[in-house]
């Protein structure tokens, strides 16, 4: 494979590029997913080939081929420069890159058990036994469980000297179980819903889960909610479990701190960021107790935006994104950093695979955790009256974002600090840097998870990619809620 | 790029490798392209050529996929063990049913079809799409704009083999352009795409984007509720396509559709006429379905009432012995199955609306967007729609935001920008609230798959919050 990446770069070399990079990129995933008792899907799949990005003349090229044979690696590449040539009729100036060290390293996803290395009748044995046990529950109507695995083994040359061979394991798993009755479909999904929790670990963190030991739980709660009162429209007092503050960090801070974004890249499809570049060091962006950072280093947890290197051969850093409150980092490239005035990049390319250009990604944007003991049953008893919420239903962001507006499978109402009834369709909506200001507690580190999204769109041509969000729960004061279902 | 004959012979390979009762292999490859820009020049620029095969073995009603994309025979056999050793640990499906033949996927025949293969879209170099960048972004210096977009084009293939004789394929290109045009506080969008690229005017949609932000710029705030919206049809697409993935068998069985219980009900206004129709001129992608099985043209709204809804081979089955036969309307295999083993069984993905004019016995003539404006007392005018999620499932409440060109209309004229806002709506609300509709045309968004769309002009389209800009 290194042979391969070896051949590209000296093929765009002899035709005249300043600079080169190539990625063969050999990823592995197994998914299996079960519905009502009975297998969802189940499927294996292999992808392997090549990416070769240019700078010719100035200006970008990049061109990718499953074909790894050495004519297919030399077509592949003198293409990338015939591309880069052709940007470089529209372009404003050269491109600059950060200057960085060439890395020479190996590194492997630190993780106990392989997890293709776990029998397939291991796996479904554990989704069915879930499966039933929601099941089991009168008033559920479906019921959904879903395991993930993906190897992602990649060797990045560089023609600077790096050579880099990293191999990253993901993992992750959940079940949704649902209740149609009468004019209403409710659900409930464990440990989070569209797709569970995922981490940059091996099959050790499936085991640590409990899925079966809440399936039971989960689905009573969701026929539970049909007799839940509907969660009142006004203003409110409002408590997030961690999973669901993991949510609106990667919506209202994570993307807009790109600063591909920032800069235009993105304004055709994914918007353009509220935060301007002279906001940087000046802005409060959230209350004394907002502290972010973007973390893809392994000592602040198996993420997945965890790595030892990023797709341009950059070390993992942590970047302060808000400290107490003010707004003091983005997420940057070699290519972006000397805009805000950075000699190096903060080490954030990610590219979806061998076929995809490396682009700007989020790594793990996680808050930090409140320094004083705090769980969150002490947070709500220390909460006179609000609306606690749990677990995502649905979420939406203006392509600034600035205004969110997301919805909750589930919330109870907090009175004289106490839990008290139910409440169904909970939703709350905002104006992020009001949302954010009006933080006045957060549970600490014991309360404290690593969340995962797997399924973070962005680029063109879409690039999906996974992102972490260390979060526990939080209290945000005077928050509109129940505006999704409005006037209805 | 891999050919049927190539695929063909794949194909024998696999087959060879497997012990499987039968084996089906999925083929797709493309040669892609896209230079993308912003801030006027070309910043990603980009091209891909990949193909991968897709294998599925059943042993005795237990199926499972593995796919690969090197053919050489180590990787086809490690596929072939992978999706056998998939399968066999699995209990036997008793509702799994044998892959097609031939002649089964093929009964519905082709229907008229041209073809969906340009040679000029496909031969499109990096040096042509560079001088189509190069032209919006002259429209951009023009207008004192800032543009960003992309142009894309490609060249696919699609294939589907089996076991019991079934080879079909298909191929195709498409192009596609999208702008937008950015202003101080202003912006303006416009996007189409095609088989055929010479019916895109790369020009004519980057003079329209630079209008509506030119137009738009110092938008006003106004406060959020209930209005008349004039909606584009990228904008229709976007949202109305939150409901396509209930019309399907799966999703009434599952009872996770908002149709479960209103099929054959009046659910939406009596000019809501929806097809289901991979054969139309304005549409594209395959004549067939996962399984193979060609693509029919099905109705599933007609006059606002829900008729049917569409199914694959086994979804069919599994209805006509369930509590719904009867209830549902017609219950047979229409051709839109997704790859098996799958969840989500089926789904329209190739819809028309129909606009029933004068001239052939409709209610009403369509009316264009500069009609519909003429027409409006006091509305707002929408480009597009963005980041649209679902609210609530069964009463199909989906909230979004609009976006690159929000408009003021009053007393029958476009008055000025405005500041984009939130919405909360239910689809079914608003296909009973269309107060007129223009003559469908093709149209692409993000949130949603193409679509043949009108522009739609709806009345007390709930705004309940308003942004920054």
């Amino acid at each position: 494979m290194k042979t391969a990446a070896q051949l590209a770069l000296d093929a765009a070399s002899v035709r005249g590029v300043t600079y080169a990079d190539a990625r063969v990129v050999s990823i592995r995933n197994r998914s299996l997913t079960t519905k009502n008792g009975r297998m969802g899907h189940a499927s294996e799949s292999e992808s392997l080939g090549i990416g070769v990005r240019v700078i010719a003349e100035g200006a970008w090229g990049f061109a990718a081929s499953a074909d790894l044979s050495r004519a297919a690696v030399e077509v592949a590449a003198a293409r990338a420069v015939e591309i880069a040539r052709a940007s470089a009729r529209v372009k404003r100036e050269n491109v600059r890159l950060a200057a960085e060290p060439a890395a020479v390293a190996e590194w492997t996803t630190p993780h106990k058990v392989d997890p293709f290395t776990t029998s397939v009748e291991q796996n479904l044995d554990l989704l069915l036994k879930v499966d039933a046990e929601m099941r089991a529950v009168p008033g559920v109507t479906l019921a959904e469980t879903g395991m993930n695995f993906q190897r992602e083994e990649s060797w990045f040359l560089s023609s600077e000297g790096s050579s880099i061979h990293q191999t990253k394991y993901s993992t992750g798993a959940g079940y949704t179980a649902y209740a149609f009755a009468g004019s209403e479909i409710q659900k409930r999904s464990y440990p989070n819903s569209f797709g569970g929790h995922w981490q940059n670990r091996g099959y050790e963190l499936i085991e640590e889960m409990k899925l079966l030991e809440n399936a039971h739980r989960v689905a009573e709660e969701a026929v539970a909610l049909h007799h839940a009162e509907q969660c009142p429209e006004g203003e409110a007092t409002i408590i997030l479990d961690g999973s669901q503050l993991g949510l609106q960090i990667h919506e209202s801070i994570g993307h807009p701190i790109e600063l591909d974004r920032v800069l235009g890249m993105e304004a055709n499809f994914a918007g353009t960021s509220f935060l301007t570049l002279e906001k940087l060091g000046k802005l409060r962006y959230g209350s004394e107790l907002v502290n972010v950072v973007a973390d893809a280093r392994q000592e602040h947890g198996p993420g997945l935006g965890t790595f030892a290197y990023d797709d341009e051969g950059v070390a993992a850093q942590s970047t302060p994104i808000i400290t107490h409150g003010r707004f003091t980092g983005y997420l940057s490239s070699r290519e972006t950093a000397h805009t805000i005035g950075a000699t190096r990049s903060g080490g954030t390319l990610r590219a979806e695979g061998w076929n995809r250009l490396p682009m700007i990604r989020m790594t793990n944007v996680s808050i930090l955790p409140g320094e004083k003991p705090l769980s969150l049953e002490q947070l709500i008893a220390a909460t006179d009256q609000g609306i606690y919420m749990e677990t995502n239903k649905s979420w939406s962001i203006d392509d600034k974002r600035y205004n969110f507006q997301f919805g909750c499978e589930i919330a109870w109402e907090i009175k004289h600090g106490k839990r008290a009834r139910m409440l169904k369709n909970p939703s709350y909506s905002g104006i992020t840097t009001e949302f954010w200001n009006s933080m006045d507690a957060i549970c600490s580190r014991d309360q404290w998870t690593l969340w995962g999204t797997p399924n973070c769109g962005k680029g063109q041509p879409q690039q999906v990619v996974g992102t972490g969000h260390g979060a526990s729960p939080a209290r945000f004061r005077n928050i509109r809620v129940g505006s999704a279902y409005q006037g209805r | 790029m891999l050919t049927k004959e190539q695929a063909a012979d794949i194909f024998d390979r696999i087959r060879r490798f497997s012990s499987a009762d039968e084996v089906e292999a999925i083929f797709t490859g493309s040669h892609f392209a896209l230079t993308r820009f912003a801030n006027n020049t070309v910043h990603q620029n980009v091209e891909e050529e990949n193909s991968i095969v897709s294998i599925r073995t059943n042993f005795a009603g237990r199926t499972a996929r593995a796919t690969v994309n090197q053919f050489d025979d180590e990787s086809l056999q490690r596929a072939v063990t992978a999706s056998e050793n998939l399968a066999k640990v699995q209990e036997p499906d008793p509702d799994l049913l044998p892959m097609p033949t031939a002649d089964e996927a093929n009964a519905a025949g082709e229907g008229a079809r041209s073809t969906r293969f340009f040679e000029e879209t496909a031969s499109i170099t990096p040096a042509d799409r560079a001088e189509v960048v190069k032209r919006v972004v002259s429209v951009a210096g023009k207008h004192k704009l800032t543009t960003a977009g992309i142009y894309s084009n490609s060249e696919s293939g699609e294939g589907i083999f089996n076991s019991r004789g079934l080879a079909n394929w298909h191929q195709q290109t498409l192009a596609e352009i999208s702008i937008t045009m950015l202003a101080e506080d202003s912006s303006g969008w416009q996007k189409l795409n095609s088989p055929d690229v010479r019916n895109l005017d790369p020009a004519r949609l980057a003079e329209t984007a630079a209008q509506k932000a030119v137009e738009s710029a110092h938008p006003r705030e106004i406060l959020p509720g209930k209005y008349t919206v004039i909606l584009e049809p990228a904008a229709v697409l976007d949202i109305v396509g939150f409901m396509f993935w209930d019309y399907s068998g799966v999703a009434i069985l599952d009872q996770r559709s908002f149709l479960n219980d209103r099929i054959g009900t009046k659910l939406f206004g009596e000019n809501i006429n929806i097809w289901d129709d991979a054969a139309h001129r304005l549409q594209a992608g395959s004549p067939f379905d996962g399984e193979g099985v060609r693509r029919q043209r099905v109705q599933l709204v007609e006059n606002g009432v829900v008729k049917r809804v569409v199914y694959a081979r086994g979804t069919a089955q599994k209805m006509k012995n369930s509590a719904y036969a009867g209830k549902v309307g017609p219950i047979a295999p229409t051709g839109h199955g997704f790859p098996l083993p799958n969840e989500m069984g089926e789904m329209p993905l190739n819809i028309v609306f129909e606009v029933p004019d004068k001239v052939f016995g409709g209610p009403e003539k369509p009316k264009s967007v500069q009609e519909m404006i003429a027409s409006t007392e006091r509305g707002v005018l929408v480009t597009r729609l963005w980041y649209i999620r679902e609210v609530d499932p069964y009463e199909k409440i989906v909230t979004g935001m609009t976006r690159d060109g929000t408009f003021l209309v009053e007393n029958g004229k476009v008055q000025c920008g405005l500041r984009n806002f939130r919405f909360n709506e239910s689809l079914i609300s608003m296909l009973s609230n269309v107060e007129a509709m223009s003559v469908p045309v093709r149209a692409s968004g993000e949130e949603s798959f193409d679509m043949v769309v009108p522009a739609m002009k709806v009345k007390e389209f709930n705004f309940t919050e308003a942004t920054k800009f």
